[in-house]
Formats: C-alpha cells, sequence, structure tokens
C-alpha cells in the first residue's frame, strides 16, 4: 500500500502526516486526528452525517480520499465555535430545537453553513432542498428547517460570517 | 444560599441539557471510543439466503498484514460461547456452522490491527456454500414441501411454525359476525404491513474490552438497555455478572433496533477474550439494514361485524407473521404477538379474536418494536383502515362512524374485550379537535366540488390509541427479568442533585425532562440537577429504553425517588423548626410552619442540614432509590388527519397538511414533546410512503442501502402541525403517559385513509405501503385517470 505525505489545515491548525492511498478523509479525520464530531452513517455517500467544508464546500468525507485534501483548508463541526461563542448555526439548533440524538447535527450544520453562505436568505424550500442530501431519522426536519432559519436570521442581522478560521472561498 | 422556588417547571419549554455537547461535535458515541492497543472486527456474511456450509478456509486471510485471528463458529463452539438467547425464548447461532438461514447471516469474524487490515481480511476469508432451496413468502412456508429450516430445534418444533396463538372469544365473536352478516353489515380486509427497518443514523457496534488480570470485561454498547444486557453478556460468557459493566453512551438513535442482541456483540467479546485486548465491532449501513431486527412484516386479514346504524359489535384478525430465520421478535413472553390485540382501539367492542400464526422463513430475523410498544402499530393500523372501509359500506362520514364508536369519557377506566383496562381517553375531544384545526367541513367541500373537476384530493383520519409503558412486572418480562425501571437521587450538602436513572436515552431528551421531574417535586431548578444513564455499574437496574415506557416507568420512578427525598426533608425540617412533621406545609422548594409562613427551611437548607446538621434518628445523608412496577400500562392517544392531493400525470402523492391532535397525559416538556411528534411522523411516513426491506425468489435482500431503502430527506417530509389535549393517567404519579410513539403508531394509516379517499369513489378499498407512485398511477391508468 502507497503512503503519501498530506498537509491539510483543519479548524485552521497545519496537520502533515502518511496516509494510505486508500485511507477515507473521514477516518484520517475522526480515526488519526480524534476530531470525532464528524460522524459515520452510511459509508455511501448517502445520509450526509459525515458531511465537511473542503475549501468551503459542504463534502461527505465519507466518499473522498485522505489524499485528495492534500493543500485543502478544511472545516469540522469543532471549528464553528469561535472563542467561546457559538457559531449561529450551533446556536439556532439549540434554540429551535433541531436535534434529538446528536448523530447528524454536526454533518446538517456543516451543509446550512455552506448553504447559508451561498444563500444567506433562504426561503424554507430552498433550505429542506439546501439539507435534502443529510438524513436525520430524530426531528422529522421541521424544527432543523427552523433552526437554519434562525442562524439565517442571526447572520444577516450582523452581517458576517463567522465561519471560524483557515477557510478558503468558494 | 439560593431560596429560589421554582413553581413552574412541569410544562415548561427548558431548552435542552444535552445538546451543549451535541452542537459542539462533543457527543460521544460508540465508535468515538479510542482504547490503547484496540483491535477491530469485520464480519464475513453469507451471501446465500440458504445453504449448507461445506468449508471455511481462512489460511488466506491470516496472511494478510494486520489481521491477528479469525474466529468460526466452531471456534466459538468450543469455548462455549456460539449460542445467544432471544427475548422470546429460542436460541440464535453467533457464527453459522452447518448452514446459512439467510443472506448476510454471521460465519466468521477477522480480527485485525486496523479497520482496512480487517475488511481485507474478510475478502480473503473462503467459504463453500453448498445451495438449499429457499423458502421466502411465508405463505408457503408451511406448505408440506417446504424445507425445514430450523432442524436444530425440530424435536421442539417439526414445522417451520414457531406458534399459533390466539385470544378472546371465539364463540361469542362468531356469533356476532353471523348475526351481522344476516342483520347488519360485513367488512373484510387484507393489509400487509411491509417488513421495515428502525434504520438509525448510528448503526449498531460495540467495544469488548476483557481485562485478564482483574477478570473485568468493560462492553462499550449501543444499547438501548444497558442493564439487561449486561444480565445476558453473564450468562452467556460465564463470567460474573459483577465483572461486566456495559457503558452505553451516546446513542445516534435506537428506534428499538439497538434493544436486541446480535452476534457482533458477540463476536467481539469472544474476541477480547481470546486476544486479551479491546476490539471494536462497527457495522456498516448494508450490515444494519440487511441482519439487524427489521419491524413489522405482518399478513393481516381483518373483519369488523356492525349493526345497521354502525355500532361497531365484533372484531376478528387473522395474521401471519413473517420471523425470518430465528425467533427472536420483541416481546415479553406471556404475549407472542406483543400487544398486537390492542387492535379493538379506540372503539367500543363487544367481542373480539385475535389469532396469529408465525413462521420462520430464510430472511433476517427480528420482529422488533419500531417505535412502537410490541406491535401496536400493526394493530393501530388494520382497525383504522378497517374503520374507513366500514364507514365507506355504510356511506357514512370516517369521522362520523368514528365519533359514534369511540369509547366515551365517562367509560374509562374501560375494560376492552381482549382484557386491557385502558387507563383515560377522551377521544371525541382530540378529533374533534384535528377538525376545528384542519377545518374538516371545509375540505370535504372541497373534495367533492374537486371531484365534479376530476381533481383527486383525499381526506384521511387515525383516531388510534396506544399502548405503553410495560411493566406490569408480573405479566411483561425481557428473558424473564420484570419490567420495572429506577431511579436514584443523591441531592448534595450544596443543594444540587445528581440522579442516575434505569433507562438510557438516544434523543429522548432524558437529560432534561427527568431534571424537569425531580426540579418540580423537590422545587430546584432544572440546571441543579444532573442526569446520568447508560454506565450499569453506576446507574440502578433498569430495564431499558422502548415500547415509551421511559416516562411511564422510569419516569415514576424519578418523581417517587424524588418524593422519598422530600419525605426525608420534612423530617428534617421537623427537627430543625422544633414542630411536627404533621405541622409543616409544603411548597415547592420549602418547607414552612402552617400558619407561620415566615418560618420555614429550603431545600437547600435541608439538604445541607442532612450532612451537618442531622437528626440524631436519622441517617445522615439525603439521598433515595426507587424501583417502580407501574401497576398498569397507560393508554395515550391521539387523532391525526392528512389531506393529500394526487398526481394524475405521475402517481405522485402530495401531503397538502397533516394534523396531528395528541394526549400523552401530563406534559413535562412541551418543546421536547412536540419535537418528538416530528420525528415520530416522519418515521409513520417513512413506511406509508418511501421504505421496504423487500426479497427477490432468492432471498437476496432489496433495501440493503440508503439507496435502495428509502428515508425521508427534508423535501420528502411535510411541515407537520400539532396541537394536544392533556387526559393525565390516573395511576402515573405526575400523570404523564409517554409520546414518542404516538405518531410513528398513529399516522401511516392517516396517509393511506387519505390515499384511498381519494380514490375511492371509482372503487378503491385498500392499497398496500408503501404507497409509490408506481401503485398509484397503475389505478389511475387501470381506472383511466391518468392525464399528461
Amino acid at each position: 500500500m502507497s503512503k503519501h505525505h498530506i498537509r491539510v489545515t483543519i479548524n485552521g491548525t497545519l496537520y502533515e502526516d502518511d496516509v494510505d492511498a486508500r485511507m477515507l478523509l473521514v477516518h484520517w479525520i475522526r480515526d488519526s486526528l480524534h476530531l470525532t464530531g464528524t460522524h459515520i452513517g452510511c459509508d455511501t455517500t448517502s445520509c450526509g452525517a459525515c458531511t465537511i467544508l473542503v475549501d468551503g464546500k459542504a463534502t461527505k468525507s465519507c466518499t473522498m480520499f485522505a489524499v485528495r485534501a492534500d493543500g485543502r483548508q478544511i472545516q469540522t463541526v469543532e471549528g464553528l465555535e469561535q472563542q467561546g461563542k457559538l457559531h449561529p448555526i450551533q446556536d439556532g439548533f439549540h434554540q429551535e430545537h433541531g436535534l434529538h440524538c446528536g448523530y447528524c447535527t454536526p454533518g446538517m450544520m456543516m451543509t446550512a453553513v455552506a448553504l447559508l453562505r451561498r444563500n444567506p436568505n433562504p426561503t424554507e424550500q430552498e433550505i429542506r432542498e439546501g439539507i435534502s442530501g443529510n438524513l436525520c431519522r430524530c426531528t422529522g426536519y421541521v424544527n432543523i428547517v427552523k433552526a437554519i432559519q434562525y442562524a439565517a436570521e442571526k447572520m444577516r442581522a450582523s452581517e458576517q460570517v463567522p465561519a471560524g478560521s483557515g477557510e478558503g472561498g468558494e | 444560599m439560593s431560596t429560589a422556588v421554582h413553581t413552574h417547571v412541569l410544562g415548561e419549554a427548558y431548552k435542552r441539557k444535552e445538546d451543549a455537547r451535541f452542537i459542539r461535535g462533543q457527543g460521544k458515541y460508540v465508535d468515538d471510543v479510542q482504547l490503547p492497543g484496540m483491535l477491530y472486527g469485520a464480519i464475513v456474511r453469507s451471501p446465500s439466503a440458504h445453504a449448507l456450509i461445506k468449508h471455511i478456509d481462512s489460511s488466506q486471510a491470516l496472511q494478510v498484514p494486520g489481521v491477528v485471528t479469525v474466529i468460526t463458529g466452531k471456534d466459538l463452539e468450543a469455548a462455549g460461547l456460539n449460542w445467544m438467547p432471544t427475548l422470546p425464548g429460542d436460541t440464535e447461532i453467533v457464527l453459522a456452522v452447518e448452514r446459512v438461514l439467510y443472506q448476510m447471516q454471521e460465519v466468521a469474524l477477522v480480527v485485525a490491527t486496523s479497520r482496512y487490515a480487517a475488511a481485507d481480511g474478510v475478502a480473503a476469508v473462503e467459504v463453500d456454500y453448498d445451495p438449499l432451496p429457499v423458502v421466502v413468502d411465508p405463505r408457503k412456508a408451511l406448505d408440506p414441501d417446504a424445507p425445514l429450516l430450523r432442524p436444530d430445534k425440530k424435536d421442539k418444533q417439526p414445522t417451520n411454525q414457531i406458534y399459533h396463538w390466539e385470544v378472546g372469544d371465539r364463540a361469542a365473536t362468531d356469533a356476532a359476525f353471523a348475526d351481522s352478516a344476516v342483520n347488519g353489515v360485513v367488512v373484510k380486509q387484507d393489509i400487509y404491513i411491509p417488513r421495515i427497518h428502525p434504520a438509525p443514523i448510528e448503526t449498531c457496534g460495540c467495544i469488548a474490552d476483557y481485562h485478564a488480570a482483574t477478570g473485568k470485561l468493560t462492553v462499550w454498547l449501543t444499547s438501548q438497555a444497558p442493564h439487561v444486557h449486561r444480565t445476558i453478556f453473564a450468562w452467556v460468557t460465564g463470567l460474573p455478572e459483577h465483572r461486566i459493566r456495559v457503558i452505553s453512551p451516546d446513542v445516534g438513535g435506537g428506534f428499538g433496533n439497538k434493544v436486541p442482541l446480535y452476534p457482533g456483540y458477540l463476536c467481539a467479546i469472544a474476541a477480547s477474550l481470546k486476544t486479551g485486548k479491546p476490539v471494536k465491532w462497527i457495522e456498516d449501513r448494508s450490515e444494519n439494514l440487511s441482519s439487524t431486527s427489521f419491524a413489522r412484516d405482518y399478513h393481516i386479514h381483518a373483519e369488523i361485524a356492525a349493526d345497521k346504524a354502525g355500532n361497531v359489535q365484533a372484531l376478528r384478525v387473522h395474521t401471519l407473521a413473517d420471523h425470518g430465520a430465528f425467533h427472536t421478535a420483541a416481546q415479553p413472553r406471556q404475549f407472542p404477538a406483543g400487544l398486537f390485540h390492542i387492535c379493538t382501539g379506540s372503539y367500543d367492542f363487544k367481542h373480539a379474536l385475535v389469532e396469529v400464526d408465525a413462521v420462520h422463513t430464510n430472511k433476517a430475523p427480528g420482529g422488533v418494536a419500531y417505535r412502537c410498544s410490541f406491535r401496536v402499530t400493526e394493530a393501530s393500523f388494520l382497525i383504522e383502515r378497517l374503520m374507513d372501509t366500514l364507514a365507506r359500506d355504510l356511506g357514512k362520514d370516517p369521522a362520523e362512524l368514528r365519533l359514534e364508536n369511540f369509547i366515551k369519557p365517562e367509560a374509562f377506566p374501560y375494560r376492552s374485550a381482549l382484557n386491557w383496562t385502558y387507563d383515560s381517553g377522551n377521544y371525541e375531544a382530540a378529533l374533534k379537535l384535528a377538525m376545528k384545526k384542519i377545518d374538516y367541513a371545509g375540505l370535504r367541500r372541497e373534495q367533492a366540488e374537486k371531484r365534479t373537476r376530476g381533481e383527486l384530493m383525499g381526506i384521511g383520519i387515525s383516531s388510534f390509541t396506544e399502548i405503553v409503558g410495560a411493566g406490569p412486572g408480573k405479566h411483561f418480562d425481557i428473558v424473564g427479568i420484570q419490567m420495572f425501571d429506577s431511579c436514584e437521587i443523591r441531592v448534595h450538602p450544596t443543594g444540587k442533585a445528581l440522579a442516575r436513572i434505569g433507562v438510557q436515552q438516544q434523543g429522548h431528551s432524558h437529560e432534561t425532562t427527568f431534571a424537569q421531574i425531580i426540579a418540580a417535586e423537590l422545587g430546584l431548578s432544572p440546571d441543579d440537577v444532573d442526569i446520568e444513564h447508560g454506565d450499569t455499574d453506576t446507574a440502578p437496574y433498569g430495564l431499558g429504553t422502548y415500547g415509551s415506557r421511559s416516562t411511564p416507568v422510569a419516569g415514576a420512578a424519578t418523581a417517587m425517588a424524588a418524593r422519598k427525598v422530600r419525605d426525608k426533608a420534612r423530617k428534617i425540617a421537623a427537627y430543625l423548626l422544633e414542630v411536627g412533621e404533621e405541622d409543616l406545609e409544603w411548597e415547592p422548594g420549602r418547607f414552612f410552619v402552617k400558619g407561620a409562613p415566615d418560618k420555614g427551611k429550603t431545600i437547600q437548607e435541608l439538604a445541607f442540614a442532612a450532612y451537618t446538621n442531622c437528626p440524631p434518628y436519622l441517617e445522615p445523608g439525603l439521598e433515595a432509590v426507587n424501583y417502580y412496577d407501574p401497576p398498569n400500562l397507560t393508554y395515550p392517544f391521539g387523532s391525526y388527519i392528512c389531506v393529500v392531493d394526487l398526481d394524475r400525470g405521475t402517481g405522485e402523492v402530495h401531503i397538502r397538511r397533516f394534523m396531528a391532535v395528541d394526549d400523552c397525559g401530563t406534559v413535562i416538556n412541551p418543546m421536547i414533546v412536540e419535537g418528538q411528534v416530528h420525528g415520530g411522523l416522519t418515521q409513520g411516513l417513512a413506511p406509508a410512503m418511501y421504505e421496504e426491506l423487500s426479497y427477490d425468489e432468492d432471498g437476496n435482500i432489496r433495501g440493503g442501502n440508503f439507496q435502495d431503502y428509502l428515508m425521508p430527506t427534508a423535501m420528502e417530509a411535510p411541515r407537520w402541525e400539532t396541537d394536544r389535549t392533556v387526559t393525565p393517567s390516573p395511576h402515573h404519579p405526575i400523570g404523564a403517559k409517554g409520546v414518542a410513539e404516538s405518531p410513528t403508531v398513529g399516522s401511516p394509516q392517516a396517509i393511506v385513509n387519505a390515499v384511498v379517499d381519494a380514490l375511492a369513489h371509482v372503487g378503491i378499498r385498500h392499497i398496500d405501503m408503501p404507497i409509490t407512485p408506481e401503485k398509484v398511477w397503475n389505478i389511475l391508468n387501470e381506472k383511466g385517470l391518468t392525464s399528461d
């Protein structure tokens, strides 16, 4: 198995490692870097529990090789909170009861962050479409939609995107 | 010291305490746990649905870099570890030895130093199979020429029939049907409730960690019932139970999927015992959908006898239950078909007869209570479907027929024809509220008007009654253990409390709602009460979270434990205030002397005194534990109304509105109740329109991944509307009944009734779930109703 040297910036920190060519990005993030907030739910790019931002784009990390992340900027759920201040999407999920078991939540929030960056004022239908690559078995989505609307409003009001350091543009 | 008094803790929409870790990605699920030296297990599974195993060759796998060992069924047999008890008393093999009985059955375990090496090892294990005839259709399982699937138990069970069970008064029921056939009306319907899967987003898995030096086995487990799992592990392994610790940490959804015991757990334990190292086994999605417990799979024939006016007289039901290869259905031992005989539902039937025949097929074993209390979902579906058919045949509005036949509010406690004692209910109030909220009369007018234009709109009602919160322990058990539950409360000297409960949460919000129960009983802030669960070394024994039993049973235990604490606090208050206990009055958070409200002691002061100035005749400290055996089940209910529009071009069903009125008794936290209803409704929508685990004629599973098993996304789920009535349970300490399963139980039939209602005028009486666009389009096509 060939090893490859990679340099990846995650949540503003540079990580270097030698990884097997077949190592999936999600396994490297979870098992090697111990950033276990990113979850695995299906292994087939269906459920979105493993969603992270790669160069600002929502990406399902269970279907991307770690070597492909070389040189890129990644953001995971652990990078949302900044200087002890929750990201509006985290606040929204808490305030609007957008989570039950919490397992899909990190991926759902990362997808929402990317959505709100593309479209700061989405309609309900646009939100539903935007998160349709992420499965939640617990909530029925009603309060997830509300949580994203809450965050959208907060972010528009503050006219900032406090989405953590170390990320690139889309 | 704080003297804050909290009077309105119950019924407050407190934000969830557990959110803080989850929104930061700091939850700790089983697969997040990494232990030093940990090995990884992966399972070799059968590609065939029925075959003899001729030979297993592990030699190539053992050459794979990183592979430590390969364990087969014969290895486990030699160690006495190749069996597991199932909940209803069958024995399930851990790793197949002579034969495989379903596709994806466990055949061998590869243990390696990484996930990847374990997967390589699985690919390198060679197994020779000799195919056998396959039984897929349960209706053919009892044919004389059907192969016997379980020769291992042929002495006890000579055919593929697991059991025949019946309950009710056959003679009286048959007589009522004979009478209605002449003087009234009889309706009949065949209904198939498809095989589906709970499919929590986190799959099942564990880490088994055996320390030879201490003899202690720790199992990190995705478990809804950690204490029961510990006891079963003790039985199977022979290890002393006090040296087994099960930790069920954060669990990413359960819905019944994480109640049973699975071969993977025993494999990981066996591997840790063999290697002396921690062994992690986490199943992938296909393994989850294909091998862990399915739900439903009931082939039902149901009949109602009514008089000419439409008053229901008798219900007769026969069901063929497909249990797959092993009898692993989740049910108390006294009730082979669980609580299926709640199927008289919300209506005042005089007589009923229910028969169930369960058979083996070459499919994955199961029959788990998926977000449902032991088959109440199947029961509720059949009665709500049949009531619509009866209304149709009588020319009555389905709401009117329901209102005429409901058990009346003054009839509670109500003894049903099949011997359940319903605790409380007001079914009319719930249905009338739902009708008002959705403007039922207006919808019927709109439907009639649309029909003249050829537009297809339907309205479906479901007025369900649930039965949840098992025990009582004398009737309900899990592998023989009575179904009580528990809570232990420790109030610290500074007036803060830590409680541990016998149930475990997988999204239920116990850390918030159980804190609210204790806070309400003791007059504390919920912020000052923390709830722990899921660690068998610290939590009191409990039977776990399923069948909506957390609030009815462990919630009751929690209130009762808090009352024990309060009773002791009263004694301390009497001592400190130098009055008799009978001279004291309680207001939330404080005892005071009757007639002298200024003279009192807060719960915080009393907690401090319990450790610093305790009466000499009392034990110091302020702690209590309660094991609660409920005197009865609770009977939540509700009425749902669904409005659908059918697309005549594509056959698609569009849910325009869905109004859910639930009555779960006393509401602890309305935000959480509403959230649970949203989620449960979506898990009712799923089987109604999208999800099914079907098999082809060779026993190959269809639906074994999320590309084929269509879980609803935010695009499919409607914007659910909710409301509630409140009819407390008379026997629960705080009147709560439990809520989270009601919407899953009550909603599929509302959707199906709505679609059938949209097509009733062309003679459609029933459509089996899932109602796919293809099924609807075929009906439209057959009836000449399609449009471009």
